[in-house]
């Protein structure tokens, strides 16, 4: 027997929860090796619940200890900035108002929104959302506590790999976006400025100036004849 | 470390401040492309900068370490489309491995 749409957005919502939330593990692991307490990383997962933006807060302060916290807190910001774009598109399908607007807000992030936009009517639009931030985020925070609990147990974090880990964990996330040669060359250029000035600046502090910059360039070079071959070869 | 908790709660409402802001800009201003665009430009560059920042950064030097194998593998798996969790895993143990057997740094 076929599904019915409702169905399938229910089973959907919550295969995609338990598959993002299985990454949960990962970053439990690493925030606690980093440094976080348990309390702090399950925090994490609770309040900031964008994953992005919790693996740099871990990352950073893994790499650099307490002088990671302001560049910690400015690369978790930059990279919740998507959310709000998800937030204005949400808007307008979701027709939330006063408390569930901050529940709406909490659950805003890149699957919720994909799995939303996805859908064909606006009824499916809304479930999708729904039933897909709920069942990330329960499953997010369940493992994110497994996560922890096995990161603060494991001792040493380079004996196990973890810092191998975390620079696989961002390969992992930026790898889905790699799709055109304009993302490919910022990228790159992202890469490459960042670990120039990492003589030169405080720790934390060239991936916040090097990403930016690199975005820049980009525009920069659009005015140019060698821009115009990046935006012929990607309309992304 | 207490100090850490400035980390998780100034930057959990940092990242919530965008998400509720996208909620209150009303919908005739807030659907502008370019901007859209640039967001997506951002993410890509600051993931990256992350990246190569986790996988050759040491103290404030470049080094080449454990890690460069390790992240091999990892990008080998995430083109075969191997799972997230799959490959941070094995990235951990190619690090781990190489470091008790081979005594690398």
């Amino acid at each position: 027997m076929p599904k019915s749409p409702k169905s399938a957005v229910l089973s959907t919502g919550i295969g995609v929860g338990l598959a993002v939330g299985l990454y949960g593990i990962s970053f439990g692991a690493l925030s606690a090796a980093a440094g976080l307490s348990l309390a702090q990383t399950q925090v994490l997962s609770l309040l900031m619940f964008s994953g992005g933006s919790q693996f740099a807060v871990a990352g950073v302060i893994a790499a650099s200890g307490p002088a990671g916290i302001v560049p910690a807190i400015l690369s978790a910001w930059l990279l919740g900035i998507r959310n709000g774009f998800y937030a204005l598109r949400l808007n307008g399908v979701l027709g939330v108002t006063g408390v569930l607007k901050v529940v709406a807000s909490q659950l805003t992030i890149d699957e919720s929104n994909a799995v939303s936009a996805a859908q064909d009517n606006t009824e499916d639009s809304k479930r999708g959302f729904w039933i897909t931030g709920i069942s990330v985020f329960v499953f997010w925070n369940l493992f994110t506590f497994v996560g922890a609990y096995l990161g603060s147990k494991a001792g040493s974090p380079n004996t196990w790999g973890l810092d191998a880990a975390a620079a696989a964990a961002f390969l992992g996330l930026v790898w889905p976006r790699l799709k055109g040669l304009q993302s490919n060359f910022i990228a790159v250029t992202a890469a490459v400025f960042t670990l120039l000035l990492v003589p030169v600046l405080p720790s934390g502090i060239p991936v916040i100036v090097g990403a930016p910059v690199a975005v820049g360039l980009v525009y920069i070079l659009k005015r140019t004849r060698i821009g115009a071959r990046l935006k012929e070869a990607d309309h992304a | 470390m207490p100090s850490y908790w400035i980390a998780v709660l100034v930057g959990s409402i940092a990242v919530f401040s965008w998400k509720i802001l996208g909620y209150l800009v009303p919908a005739r201003i807030a659907n502008h492309k370019e901007v859209v665009i640039l967001a997506g430009k951002l993410t890509v560059a600051l993931l990256a900068a992350l990246t190569a920042v986790e996988s050759l950064v040491s103290g404030h030097g470049v080094v080449l370490d454990s890690r460069i194998p390790a992240i091999l593998v990892a990008a080998v798996l995430f083109w075969r489309k191997a799972p997230f969790v799959v490959a941070v895993a094995l990235a951990a143990a190619t690090a781990a491995l190489l470091r008790h057997f081979l005594g690398w740094a």
